[in-house]
C-alpha cells in the first residue's frame, strides 16, 4: 500500500535525506521518500501491519529532526 | 517572508549589532569574552539547544552540532569575534535558503493555482457555492463570466470563450457550445455557461494533475540520489578528517595545539552538507516547475534527467503527428473551378452521414440546399448517385467510376480519392485525408537540433499513407500497418538496437498505446487535457496536442541537468579548496563560512534559474 503524508516545519534537506534513510530501513517498509521541496513523504508498506509501522515511522522522524512533525 | 523568518532577520540584525558593539568596547580578558558571548547567544541559542537535543537522540553529525562545535571551539581558541561571525553567516545563510526555497515553492504553487474553490448550483432560482467535492455527477453547475470551471462536464446551455492556459500554457482561448466538454480548471472567459458535470471532483482532471504536480517531486533523479548518499559518507569524513587534523600534527611534529585546532574547526565549519543536498533537488523542482508553466507536467525528476539523453524518438502517427480528424486535403477538378466540384460532391453527399460526406460537407462551409438535391442513391462500398440542379452526379471512389463507365484517372495525393461524375463525363476527384499538425514537421526538425539521432513512426495505417505522413515531415523511418501488440514489439525491437546511454521516448495519445508508453524508456502523452489514460500511464504528459514540446521538454531537462552539474562540480570544487587550504594554514574561518553558506546562497540562486524558461528556442 502507498500513501502520501505531509510534513510540517521539515526545515533542512540534510534532515529530510537522513529522515529516508531511516525510514527506509525500517522492517516491512518497501520504499520511502521523503522531498524536503514538496515537504512531503510517500511510504509504501506492508498493507496489513502499517498503522504498526507508521508508529516506527513517526519514531524514527521524530529522532533524526524532533522539530518536524508528520500529519497523518 | 513568513513570521518564523522574520523573527529570524531581527535576531540577526540584533546580534549584528551587538557585535559591532563588542569590536568597538575597548575590554580586554573575561569582560571581552562576555561582549562577543551577548550576540553570539542571540544568534546561535536555537543551534546550541538543538545540538545538545540531537546529541541525546544519538544524531552526532548533525549540523547544528558541527556549527555549535566549531564556534564554541573558536571562543576557546580566544577568537572571540570569529565564532560569533561564522554563527551569523551561518545564520544568514539558513534564512535565505529557507527565503529562496519557500519563494521557489510559492512560484511553483501559484504556476498550479487551478484548484477550482467553489462551484456554482442553482438552487430555488438562486445560485448557492458549494465546495467543488459536494457536487454528484449529473448535477448541472453555472459558470459565469471570469470563473474557474471546478469540474468537468459538457456545455447544456450558453457559449463561450474558454482560456486553458493554465493547464496548456497556450494563451489562444477555445470556443465551446452546447454539447462540448469543458475541462476543470480552464477559465470560462466571456458568456454563462450551464454544464451537466461528468466526473466527481476526486476524479476530474484538475485534481489528476495536481496530484501529479505534488508527487512529482518523490520520484527522485540519479544525481539526487547521488548527492544524497555522497552527503552522508562526506559529513563524517571530514569531521573525523578534522579530529586528525587537531590531534596528530601537534603530537608527531609538535605543532602548537591552537593552531591546530583552529584548522580542525574550519574542517568542521565547512563540513555541512546542506548546500549540496539542497542545490540538486532544487534545481530539478525549478525545471519541473518551469516544464509546467508551458504545459509539460513530468512526473517525477528521473523523467526530466533521462530526457536529455533521448536518442529515439518514436511517434504514434494519428492524433499524435496528425490531427486525428478527416479533411479535404486536394481538390483536382478536370472541367470545373475547385469551389463548384466541392458544392457538386458537398450536395450529392448531402444526405449521408459517412465520415468522408462529413469532411466534404465541413470544406464547403456554407449552408446546402437541399432542395436542389433529388434521387439520391447511396451506393454501399462505393459511394452516392444524386440529380443535383438536374444533373446526375456521381460521388465515390474508383469502383464506382468503373461501374458507371467513366473513365478516372488515380490521384498522386495521399488519402481517400473522391472521384466525381457529372453526367457520365469526369469531373475530377477530391482528395481527404487525415491532415499533418501544422508543427509535426518542424517538431521532427526541433528533436534533431536537440541530438535525437533517429525518428520513427509507427502506424497502423496503410503503407503509403503512413510513407507519405513520413516523407512530408521527414522522419527516418516508419513502419505501417501494426497492430497494437505490433507496436510493442517494434518498440522493444528499437529499445534493444539503441546505444547503451541513449534513451527511447514514445510519443503516443494515450489512446490505445497504453502498454507502449510504459514499455518505452520515457513515455510521453499528447493531447491529455481531458483524457485520464493518458496521464496515468506517461511518464511525461504535454497537455495540448503541439509536438513541438518535445524538444522544448528536452531543452528544459538539458538546461535543467547543466545547472545541476553547475552546482554539483561549483560546491564539491570551493569546499575541496577551503578544505586544502585550510589544511595548509592559508584559510581562515571566513573562508568556511563562505564556503558553507556562500556556496549555498550561490547554488540555490543558479538552481532558480531552472524555473525560467524564458528565451527557449526549440
Amino acid at each position: 500500500m502507498k500513501k502520501h503524508f505531509k510534513l510540517i516545519d521539515l526545515d533542512c534537506a540534510n534532515c529530510a535525506a537522513k529522515m529516508e534513510d531511516a525510514i527506509n530501513r525500517i522492517d516491512g517498509v518497501h520504499s520511502a521518500t521523503v522531498s524536503f521541496l514538496g515537504q512531503k513523504m510517500t511510504i509504501e508498506a506492508d498493507e496489513g501491519r502499517f498503522d504498526e509501522i507508521m508508529a516506527k515511522v513517526v519514531k524514527a522522524c521524530k529522532r533524526v529532526e524532533p522539530d518536524c512533525t508528520i500529519q497523518l | 517572508m513568513n513570521k518564523k523568518q522574520k523573527k529570524m532577520l531581527c535576531r540577526i540584525v540584533a546580534s549584528f549589532l551587538l557585535l559591532g558593539l563588542a569590536l568597538l568596547v575597548p575590554a580586554t580578558g573575561y569582560l571581552r569574552m562576555a561582549l562577543f558571548l551577548l550576540p553570539y547567544a542571540v544568534i546561535g541559542w536555537d543551534v546550541l539547544w538543538r545540538a545538545v537535543r540531537n546529541i541525546s537522540h544519538g544524531q552526532v553529525f548533525d549540523e547544528n552540532f558541527l556549527m555549535a562545535l566549531a564556534t564554541i571551539g573558536a571562543f576557546f581558541t580566544g577568537e572571540f569575534p570569529e565564532g560569533v561571525v561564522v554563527m551569523l553567516f551561518y545564520q544568514v545563510g539558513e534564512l535565505f535558503q529557507s527565503y529562496a526555497v519557500g519563494r521557489s515553492r510559492q512560484s511553483i504553487a501559484s504556476l498550479m493555482d487551478i484548484r477550482p474553490d467553489y462551484a456554482n448550483i442553482e438552487m430555488d432560482d438562486k445560485l448557492v457555492q458549494v465546495d467543488p467535492d459536494e457536487v454528484a455527477v449529473g448535477d448541472t453547475i453555472v459558470i459565469k463570466a471570469g470563473e474557474k470551471i471546478p469540474l468537468d462536464g459538457v456545455v447544456l446551455e450558453g457559449a463561450s470563450a474558454v482560456n486553458t492556459a493554465a493547464l496548456t500554457g497556450e494563451s489562444l482561448p477555445r470556443d465551446v457550445q452546447p454539447g462540448d466538454d469543458v475541462i476543470s480548471g480552464c477559465v470560462n472567459q466571456s458568456g454563462l455557461l450551464r454544464v451537466r458535470v461528468t466526473k466527481a471532483f476526486g476524479e476530474s482532471t484538475v485534481q489528476k494533475i495536481l496530484d501529479l504536480v505534488e508527487n512529482s517531486s518523490s520520484k527522485k533523479a540519479k544525481a539526487e540520489n547521488f548527492i544524497t548518499r555522497f552527503a552522508r559518507y562526506y559529513t563524517p569524513a571530514v569531521v573525523i578528517a578534522a579530529a586528525l587534523l587537531a590531534v596528530l600534527p601537534p603530537l608527531l611534529l609538535g605543532g602548537a595545539w591552537s593552531e591546530w585546532i583552529h584548522r580542525a574547526l574550519i574542517f568542521l565549519v565547512i563540513s555541512c552538507p546542506c548546500a549540496l543536498v539542497i542545490s540538486v533537488p532544487l534545481s530539478f523542482f525549478g525545471g519541473i516547475g518551469g516544464a509546467s508553466k508551458c504545459g509539460i507536467l513530468v512526473k517525477g525528476g528521473n523523467y526530466l534527467e533521462v530526457l536529455a539523453d533521448t536518442e529515439i524518438v518514436v511517434f504514434d502517427k494519428t492524433g499524435t503527428l496528425t490531427k486525428g480528424v478527416f479533411n479535404v486535403t486536394a481538390i483536382h477538378p478536370d472541367q470545373f473551378s475547385e469551389g463548384r466540384l466541392l458544392e457538386l460532391a458537398a450536395l450529392a453527399e448531402s444526405y449521408s452521414d459517412h465520415p468522408i460526406s462529413r469532411s466534404l460537407k465541413e470544406a464547403y462551409g456554407a449552408e446546402l440546399d437541399a432542395k436542389r438535391v433529388q434521387q439520391v442513391e447511396e451506393l454501399s462500398g462505393r459511394g452516392v448517385r444524386a440529380q443535383v440542379d438536374g444533373t446526375v452526379v456521381c460521388a465515390g471512389n474508383d469502383k464506382l467510376m468503373e461501374e458507371i463507365g467513366v473513365k478516372w484517372h488515380p490521384c498522386h495525393h495521399i488519402g481517400t480519392t473522391v472521384h466525381v461524375a457529372v453526367d457520365g463525363a469526369y469531373a475530377g476527384h477530391i482528395v481527404i485525408s487525415d491532415e499533418v499538425k501544422p508543427d509535426a514537421a518542424e517538431a521532427v526538425a526541433a528533436l534533431r537540433r536537440q541530438g535525437v539521432r533517429r525518428t520513427v513512426m509507427l502506424t497502423g495505417d496503410a503503407k503509403a499513407v503512413g510513407e507519405g505522413v513520413a516523407l512530408q515531415l521527414g522522419l527516418d523511418e516508419v513502419y505501417a500497418e501494426l497492430l497494437p501488440a505490433g507496436k510493442v514489439e517494434k518498440v522493444e525491437q528499437l529499445l534493444r538496437e539503441k546505444s547503451p546511454k541513449g534513451r527511447l521516448a514514445f510519443v503516443g495519445d494515450g489512446i490505445n498505446d497504453a502498454p507502449v508508453l510504459s514499455r518505452a524508456d520515457i513515455g510521453i502523452a499528447m493531447g491529455a487535457l481531458g483524457s485520464d489514460a493518458a496521464i496515468e500511464a506517461a511518464d511525461i504528459v504535454l497537455m495540448d496536442d503541439n509536438p513541438v514540446k518535445i524538444a522544448a521538454a528536452m531543452q528544459i531537462s538539458k538546461k535543467t541537468l547543466a545547472i545541476v552539474r553547475q552546482n554539483i562540480v561549483f560546491a564539491l570544487g570551493i569546499k575541496a579548496l577551503v578544505l586544502l587550504l585550510g589544511a595548509l594554514g592559508m584559510a581562515n574561518m571566513w573562508e568556511a563560512v563562505f564556503a558553507d553558506v556562500g556556496v549555498s546562497v550561490i547554488a540555490i540562486l543558479n538552481a532558480s534559474r531552472a524555473l525560467k524558461t524564458k528565451g527557449l528556442k526549440s
